[in-house]
């Protein structure tokens, strides 16, 4: 029968509750089936209570629970007549139906209604002794309800005590909500700021507890074990041996069928595994946790992609856990998206010389899929197997040509800006590509592109018969083009004169005539500016500054900091280490408050480490204003534009050293024309220059997101404009 | 934890709502209408504004989902989604929008029951059947006896057997099914290839039965151990509950109280010597640009006793196709448009056998000069009596105090289905 959805008639309020009256009681109950259903659909039937609740003393368990659910919806709104229930609900706590009794203690927690919480106190505290086990467990959780809705109920009554002692119940399903209540307690007091140390400590696991822990870890349902192996994993290890005692009993877990059972099995382990001293155990514990992870790959694609999330960090802290495992991470072809761009990452980590070849050919194969952001992923991973793998560069170079002659102009596109980053690791060793490029110039449309073709012309423009041809077709149309391509094409333009003076003379005027006058960007305007005043006071300062050698480009091993890394994998399968990134930016007000930092500094004791931590999680945290972005950001973080990944510092301090400088590019040009004058009397200045901005804006390699130092504006997701806000508020502590 | 449950169908609309903490309105379920529902363009299951984290399943155009406003465990999220489906699919069978609608009191009785204050509690079919059942209980004395049984073996150690079972024939049914993955490269060569096996039981046993399950005797299971090549590797395995991970951590051992009726004994994962039961060939070529010529053989490379059956090839077409002239010796090869695949189907090959169909697509000229993605031929079917992995069950040994003699039985099944793709 279905009540679901029956058309609004006029009424229809009248007629619910003439049945709801009714003699019979088929039809109340059927009146209650077709009032639950309206409120399913949001209509409001809250008008209807004293009507349902005359149905609630009843013999019929599904009518009960019904009327139970008609409760717990609108006890809220009608609170005066919630009271009318609290008899019912007494009488049923002291039933002989165990089921009864623990319907009705479950459903008086969920009531919520300020009158009848001071009535809850006494059934629960019965129900907590209760003689039955599933009476006992369902008490349990009720603790956590009440604690939710009137901490100091629970703290007056002493049910946290006797929450405390059932821990040690001998049931196991008993002990797990206990756990999961105490858990729930705890988290909630210590994330309001105003109770004290001692108030929070809320759940200390005692070794006694963790021996009684790790008995009924083997007993109790898969999500009771979840329940129990989090626990574990706040547990502080007293000495090494314990450590490894715990990571010993946790193992079996691996086996189990439930894939969060599995994952928070690693979470527990990875968190005691820093202390095991014992080498071949923490062998056998990484051997033993490749199997599982690779089996959760057969999982539904949603459990897969927390998995491949999670295995992502993994290979980060321990890059030899899967090193022999790359091929069960190829793509399916109807693999969802979201899975496939996971598996690219991982397969670039885990390609080495013995792998490459498999794994090139796999990404060509990519290449030709229909997906466009897939495919240019694909293609961004090539290039970052090149940068990795410095014997594999030429069979990567040769890939992404293969590609560049589809001539489908995403592709070629997407090639080209991969090609510029080769040039940058690998300087003059793949020239005779440069014409290939050269000859789809006509195909790029898209800035990036445009900018990483115009820099690989400036960087080889001495080799370049026409390049200053090619530059001409940029300067002709330089107020048309995008920002990144101007200011590109500016500094190419400034290289090919520094290279060849004699035909670049003309094109070089021009450029900075029309920068300097017709531009509207502040950046490109400046820029034009500093180059025309080196290059007329002193052209071999501006040699030295823009045809500086740049730093080499690396791929880094981590996307996050350390810190950031070892406080991820605790929190393995959570939404943080799906996210990567901490929990405050997405949970709470939505990222931390100014003065929430320093007291995290205080607790944590590790003044270097938090500052760091705290650092990273309020720009995290202004990131998450953004938090509309999140519909694609998952996957797209730590893949930003280019290859954003190889920028050239991998130390976070560093990182903030240099986007330090280069926050405000213009306080430092002020600040240089100001105290200078003219470049001439500052010879000295010059080679420190050269190494602050050599890698970025004046040297010219500044490509979107391939360097920190970048005064033009970096898509949000890129890890270097991450970084700049910071400094603005390093001011605020 | 998770702080509201809901289904919604296609447009949509809500069919089922149920919030578990105070954190949160019934109208969340807006923001996920129009986020979710109403994008066409949604890249992750996971998706979080403000604080509010939206987890997502899909199944027969409903959306399971689930609505958390902390940092949840994701995976178990999830898992809790999946758990529901097989849920209600064992209660109702098919889970889709009629059937959720005619069962919405049942839905809310088990979601209450299996999610408490946003926990997941005790999702065992099997016991869950006892107490929450599509014809209501009515409340008598002697009920409550039976419901303190049912309770206490909710909550026990057992929770997935009851005491009191009794059969007159006393049997079990075991069925180790196995899926293969297939990804082969256009040049022939195998990229990948494993086994997902099931190994399901359906045990009517009386009593409380101990079991002990016995597989090859060659059979590796730990990657340190490997060694010998005739012996079935499996790279990683996986049990039930009931099973005592314990034991099977120390000697190997698969001993357990098994659930009575239905459920899934073990999983397990291979990839080494997996014998492919199909071999296909294909030879595609693009004439010119207005003709493809298709020649793709299939060769069955088993035991010429057992057979493969309900094999479906699907075998992509350029979008630009008008029509498709094929020939085929068994079974049935017809273009679908719709799909842009040639959908070769045959219902039943001896082993050792091959068979070949041939044909030609038209193509009508198109503008964009992009080239054919050309997706891999995709197989699917089953092999009665076969196994890919090689693996056999050796035993089952059945104890109980009451040493009743107990019949078993054993099936195998390999078979396909989406993920053996032959790239050409």
């Amino acid at each position: 029968m279905s009540f679901a959805r029956t058309a609004p008639k006029k009424g229809e309020n009248y007629e619910l509750r003439a049945d709801l009256n009714s003699e019979y009681r088929e039809k109340r109950k059927d009146a209650i089936k077709r009032v639950i259903a309206n409120m399913t659909v949001g209509k409001d039937v809250s008008g209807l209570f004293p009507d349902v609740l005359k149905n609630m003393q009843t013999e019929d368990l599904e009518q009960k629970k019904l009327v139970y659910l008609y409760l717990m919806n609108y006890a809220k709104t009608q609170p005066e007549l919630v009271i009318l229930a609290v008899n019912t609900f007494v009488k049923d706590t002291g039933d002989s139906n165990p089921l009864v009794r623990a319907l009705a203690i479950r459903t008086m927690g969920c009531l919520r209604a300020e009158k009848i919480i001071d009535y809850l106190c006494d059934p629960l505290q019965k129900c907590l002794r209760d003689e039955n086990p599933y009476v006992r467990k369902t008490a349990a959780l009720c603790v956590a309800k009440l604690y939710d809705l009137k901490p100091e109920l629970v703290l007056d009554n002493g049910f946290l005590e006797q929450l405390q002692d059932m821990v040690s119940d001998s049931n196991p399903m008993v002990v797990a909500n206990a756990v999961t209540a105490l858990t729930d307690i705890h988290v909630a007091a210590t994330s309001l700021p105003s109770t004290s140390e001692a108030e929070k400590a809320i759940f200390v696991i005692t070794p006694a507890t963790l021996s009684k822990l790790l008995v009924a870890l083997n007993e109790c349902s898969e999500w009771g074990r979840v329940a129990i192996l989090t626990a574990l994993a706040r547990y502080k290890a007293q000495d090494d041996q314990e450590s490894e005692h715990i990571c010993e009993r946790v193992m079996p877990q691996f086996q189990h069928v439930n894939g969060s059972v599995v994952l928070a099995a690693v979470k527990v382990i990875m968190i005691h595994m820093r202390h095991v001293r014992r080498e071949e155990l923490t062998k056998q514990l990484i051997r033993k946790m490749a199997p599982p992870l690779v089996t959760l790959l057969s999982s539904p694609p949603e459990v897969q992609w927390v998995a491949l999330r999670n295995i992502n960090l993994l290979l980060q802290k321990r890059s030899d856990i899967l090193s022999n495992e790359m091929r069960v991470f190829f793509c399916k072809y109807n693999d969802p998206l979201y899975v496939k761009v996971e598996k690219l990452d991982i397969m670039v980590r885990l390609a080495g010389e013995s792998n490459v070849d498999a794994l090139l050919s796999e990404l060509k194969e990519y290449a030709s899929e229909v997906d466009v952001d897939f495919v240019r992923k694909s293609i961004k991973a090539i290039g970052q197997t090149a940068i990795k793998i410095d014997s594999a560069a030429e069979r990567c170079v040769n890939v992404l040509l293969e590609l560049i002659a589809t001539r489908v102009s995403y592709v070629v596109q997407e090639a080209v800006v991969v090609m510029k980053d080769i040039f940058r690791k690998y300087p003059s060793t793949y020239e005779g590509v440069i014409p290939t490029l050269c000859a789809n110039l006509d195909e790029l449309d898209e800035p990036e592109a445009k900018a990483s073709l115009i820099w690989i012309i400036g960087e080889y423009a001495d080799k370049i018969e026409n390049a200053d041809e090619l530059l001409g077709i940029f300067v002709d149309t330089f107020t048309e083009e995008a920002y990144p391509v101007q200011l590109q094409t500016l500094t190419a333009v400034v290289k090919l004169f520094l290279k060849k003076p004699d035909s670049a003379q003309g094109v070089v005027q021009k450029v900075l005539n029309t920068a300097t006058k017709d531009c509207d960007s502040p950046d490109v305007r400046d820029r034009a500016y500093i180059y025309w005043r080196l290059l007329s006071t002193n052209p071999e300062a501006a040699k030295a500054v823009v045809l500086a050698h740049r730093p080499p480009i690396t791929l880094p091993r981590t996307t996050v900091s350390a810190a950031l890394l070892d406080e991820l994998l605790g929190e393995i399968s959570s939404l943080a280490s799906v996210y990567h990134k901490p929990a405050e930016t997405f949970i709470g007000r939505g990222r931390i408050g100014a003065d929430a930092v320093p007291r995290r500094t205080a607790e944590d004791g590790d003044d270097e480490l938090s500052t760091k931590k705290a650092l990273q999680t309020v720009v995290a945290g202004q990131n998450a204003e953004n938090l509309l972005d999140f519909d694609d950001a998952p996957a797209d973080d730590g893949q930003p534009s280019g290859l954003a990944a190889t920028t050239l510092t991998s130390t976070p301090a560093a990182q903030n050293l240099l986007a330090g400088t280069s926050s405000n590019p213009l306080d430092d040009l002020v600040s240089m024309f100001g105290a200078g004058g003219f470049m001439g009397g500052q010879g000295g200045a010059v080679p420190p220059l050269g190494n602050g901005f050599g890698g970025g804006g004046f040297g010219g390699s500044g490509m979107s997101g391939m360097s920190p130092i970048q005064s033009t504006p970096a898509p949000p997701v890129a890890s270097p404009a991450k970084q700049q806000p910071s400094e603005d508020l390093l001011g605020l502590f | 934890m998770i702080s509201a449950f809901f289904i919604f169908n296609q447009k949509g609309e809500v069919l089922i709502s149920r919030l578990y903490r105070t954190d949160l309105k019934r109208s969340i379920s807006d923001v996920f209408r129009i986020q979710v529902v109403s994008n066409s363009d949604v890249r992750s299951p996971i998706i979080t504004l403000g604080s509010t984290s939206f987890f997502h399943v899909r199944t027969n155009n409903l959306y399971i989902m689930a609505v958390t406003k902390n940092n949840a465990n994701a995976a178990l999220v999830f898992e809790y989604l999946y758990r529901f489906i097989s849920i209600a699919k064992s209660y109702f069978g098919k889970v889709d929008e009629e059937s959720v609608k005619s069962n919405f009191v049942l839905i809310y009785e088990l979601i209450d029951e299996i999610l408490d204050f946003g926990y997941p509690q005790n999702s065992e079919i099997d016991t869950l059947k006892t107490y929450i059942t599509t014809e209501s209980i009515r409340v008598q004395p002697t009920a409550v006896e039976e419901s303190s049984k049912i309770t206490t073996q909710a909550t026990g150690a057992t929770s997935w057997r009851r005491p009191d079972v009794k059969y007159k024939k006393n049997e079990a049914f075991v069925d180790v099914i196995e899926t293969v993955n297939l990804t082969m490269s256009a040049k022939g060569t195998i990229l990948r290839a494993d086994v997902d096996g099931h190994i399901l039981m359906r045990a009517y046993l009386s009593g409380t039965p101990e079991c002990k399950f016995g597989l090859n005797d060659k059979l590796v299971i730990d990657q340190s151990e490997r060694g010998s090549s005739d012996a079935v590797e499996l790279d990683d395995c996986q049990f039930h509950q009931c099973v005592r991970l314990n034991d099977f951590d120390s000697d190997r051992t698969i001993s357990f109280i098994p659930p009575d009726g239905e459920f899934e004994l073990m999983r397990y994962r291979s990839s080494n010597n997996v014998n492919l039961p199909l071999k296909v060939l294909p030879t595609v070529n693009e004439i010119g640009t207005s003709q493809v010529s298709y020649i793709v053989s299939v060769r069955t490379n088993f035991n010429p006793k057992l057979s493969a059956t309900n094999v479906v090839l699907r075998i992509p077409t350029p979008l630009n196709t008008t029509s498709v002239d094929c020939k085929v010796p068994n079974g049935k090869a017809k273009y679908v448009p719709a799909e842009n695949v040639i959908i070769w189907k045959i219902p039943r090959i001896q082993g050792g056998q091959e068979c070949t169909l041939s044909g030609t697509a038209q193509l009508t000229a198109t503008t964009h000069r992009q080239s054919w993605a050309r997706p891999p031929i995709d197989v699917d079917f089953q092999v009665l009596m076969f196994t890919a992995s090689g693996l056999l069950v050796r035993f089952l040994k059945v104890f109980e105090k009451s040493n009743y003699h107990s019949i078993k039985w054993v099936r195998y099944l390999t078979k396909a289905s989406g993920g053996y793709q032959i790239r050409f």
